[in-house]
């Protein structure tokens, strides 16, 4: 896939899934595409169907009512698909770890590439953890 | 041909930034009726807060909304200290109604940006959130980071205001104002803008007060309350400002309602740093126990009125700690203002009385291994369960047991 990968890191085009997050993620990726960090720059774009995504952003612990859901959003995307988890929840379940509704972390949920930890991460930090995607893209 | 259908929208849909079902019944294009499944973002705080400690619980509810984080543990604590009723220090009560307020700025500007996003008017998006940066640099110099802010704590606020940032925070207040003075120009003098939002999922009084409606989406329809102005907390009694209201209850009020606020918001930021130059002292009372009672907190969060109830049984964590978030009444508002709308409204409509689905799923429902639900029989096996208790041991000790 390596030259299919090259030209996909030109353009990635990314789809956000909340899995029961606290909406902060969220909106701290929303404040990426707005113009102070503007991720556009590399290419990256939100959009609104699964069928056009390359990158899922998958934010919050993945409770057990949303975890089917987010099984079929990940069959359903076109492969290669990269799944890059945001947030502490994702990775271990944060302050959410020892609640009844956690069926996380998001591993056991569907394969995650990529990391970027924090509670939220800080959008310089996002911007890094997409940089380095693209990096090893090329 | 029938003309009548159903139409899901959702759990992921690119106009829901959380994950939500609405069961949307059609007459031809008008919205006939409108139905709504939750539990998509349940988490469990609740629970989580009745296994933590007292300063612990603080932290849980912070993470109950990542744009409310200073709302929940602002009713949180008042909560606390109902119980007790703790004294807390002139400067922490400014600082508190200072981080309060910056929180209302952010989450207004936000919404503005998302509105004009869910309209497909992105110009607006783009300007919104880039004005709210300026704000989110002053949360973070004040508070330490830019969302979950941790301020709060029981009997004050945990970091100090310094006085060096009171001429940044001015000048930075000085921009956001003049930016958005130019966008409110920009947007409401729009005759698009106008036409697409007036008249465009009304609200009127009467359902505002029926439906319980709180926070921005009731005052938008006429109704005035604002917990700050009707039962002060905080500094809320010590400042001047003005409770918004108008009368229209369609998109464009809310709209009008919001963009005010900030002004008004402006205001009180701008008496809280005059205060806190001239007031000295500690910013917290340390509270080491919290003895067994009951006590309830509210705050009036950029949504609307947040309550939180808390009882205590003298150990060192909540024996119950029950959270009623303002969508969770504002939402129920949409069986009044979509119904016979188009559906080309709708997600507006949807989206203006800037709902929180992750504030607002407090529960879940229980269903047996054939899908039939348990809810009803859930709290009629509770009541008997407390009615018995009650029998058994008398009410005093029963309220102690439990």
């Amino acid at each position: 896939m390596g030259a299919y990968n090259r030209i996909l890191g030109k353009s990635l085009w990314v789809f956000h899934v909340s899995a029961s997050p606290c909406n902060n993620c969220d909106i701290e990726i929303l404040d990426l595409l707005t113009p102070r960090y503007d991720l556009e720059r590399f290419g990256i774009k939100l959009v609104g169907s699964i069928r056009h995504a390359d990158v899922l952003l998958v934010t919050g612990i993945g409770s057990c009512k949303i975890s089917e859901r987010v099984q079929r959003i990940y069959e359903q995307a076109p492969k290669p698909v990269f799944v890059v988890a945001i947030g502490t929840c994702p990775a271990a379940g944060a302050t959410f770890k020892n609640a009844y509704t956690n069926c996380g972390p998001l591993e056991k949920i569907i394969p995650v590439d990529m990391y970027i930890p924090g509670c939220p991460p800080k959008p310089e930090t996002m911007i890094a953890g997409v940089a380095e995607l693209l990096g090893r893209l090329k | 041909m029938p003309t009548d259908y159903n139409l899901p929208v959702g759990p992921f849909h690119p106009l829901l930034e959380e994950a939500e079902f609405f069961k949307i019944k059609l007459d031809g294009e008008v919205v006939a009726d409108i139905e709504m499944e939750t539990g998509w973002m349940h988490r469990g705080i609740e629970k989580i807060s009745e296994e933590s400690t007292f300063d612990q619980s603080i932290f849980a509810v912070e993470r109950i909304c990542g744009i409310c984080s200073a709302s929940h543990p602002f009713a949180c604590v008042n909560a606390f200290e109902d119980i007790d009723d703790i004294d807390i220090p002139l400067r922490a009560r400014y600082i508190r109604s200072l981080v309060g307020e910056l929180e209302r700025i952010h989450s207004h500007l936000l919404w503005l940006g998302l509105a004009g996003h869910f309209i497909g008017y992105d110009t607006l998006w783009m300007w919104a959130w880039k004005y709210r940066e300026p704000i989110l640099e002053i949360i973070e110099k004040t508070t330490g980071n830019r969302n979950h802010y941790a301020m709060f704590r029981i009997g004050g606020v945990r970091r100090d205001f310094a006085p060096s940032l009171s001429d940044e925070l001015n000048e930075k207040l000085d921009t956001v104002a003049r930016k958005l003075t130019m966008v409110t120009k920009a947007a409401m003098d729009d005759p698009v803008l106008k036409s697409r939002l007036s008249g465009v999922g009304v609200l009127t009084k009467e359902a505002a007060i029926d439906y319980c409606a709180v926070g921005p989406t009731a005052r938008a329809s006429g109704v005035a309350i604002d917990v700050r102005k009707d039962e002060p907390y905080a500094a809320y009694d010590l400042v001047d400002f003005e409770v918004v209201v108008q009368e229209g209850g369609d998109v464009f009020a809310k709209t009008v309602v919001r963009i005010l606020e900030v002004f008004e918001s402006i205001k009180i930021i701008r008496q809280c740093i005059k205060a806190l130059s001239k007031t000295g002292g500690a910013i917290f009372n340390d509270a080491k126990s919290i003895s067994a009672g009951e006590g309830i907190g509210r705050h009036e969060a950029p949504r609307g009125e947040v309550f939180h109830y808390i009882r205590s049984d003298g150990s060192n964590r909540p024996v119950r700690h029950k959270i009623r978030a303002p969508s969770y009444v504002n939402i129920p508002t949409y069986k009044a203002s979509c119904v016979g709308e188009n559906l080309a409204d709708v997600l507006i409509t949807l989206a203006a009385v800037d709902p929180c689905y992750c504030c607002t799923e407090r529960s879940v429902k229980m269903q047996d291994e054939n899908g039939k639900e348990l809810t009803e029989s859930l709290l009629k096996r509770s009541q008997d369960k407390t009615e018995e208790l009650i029998r058994e041991l008398g009410e005093y000790e029963a309220w102690r047991y439990l």
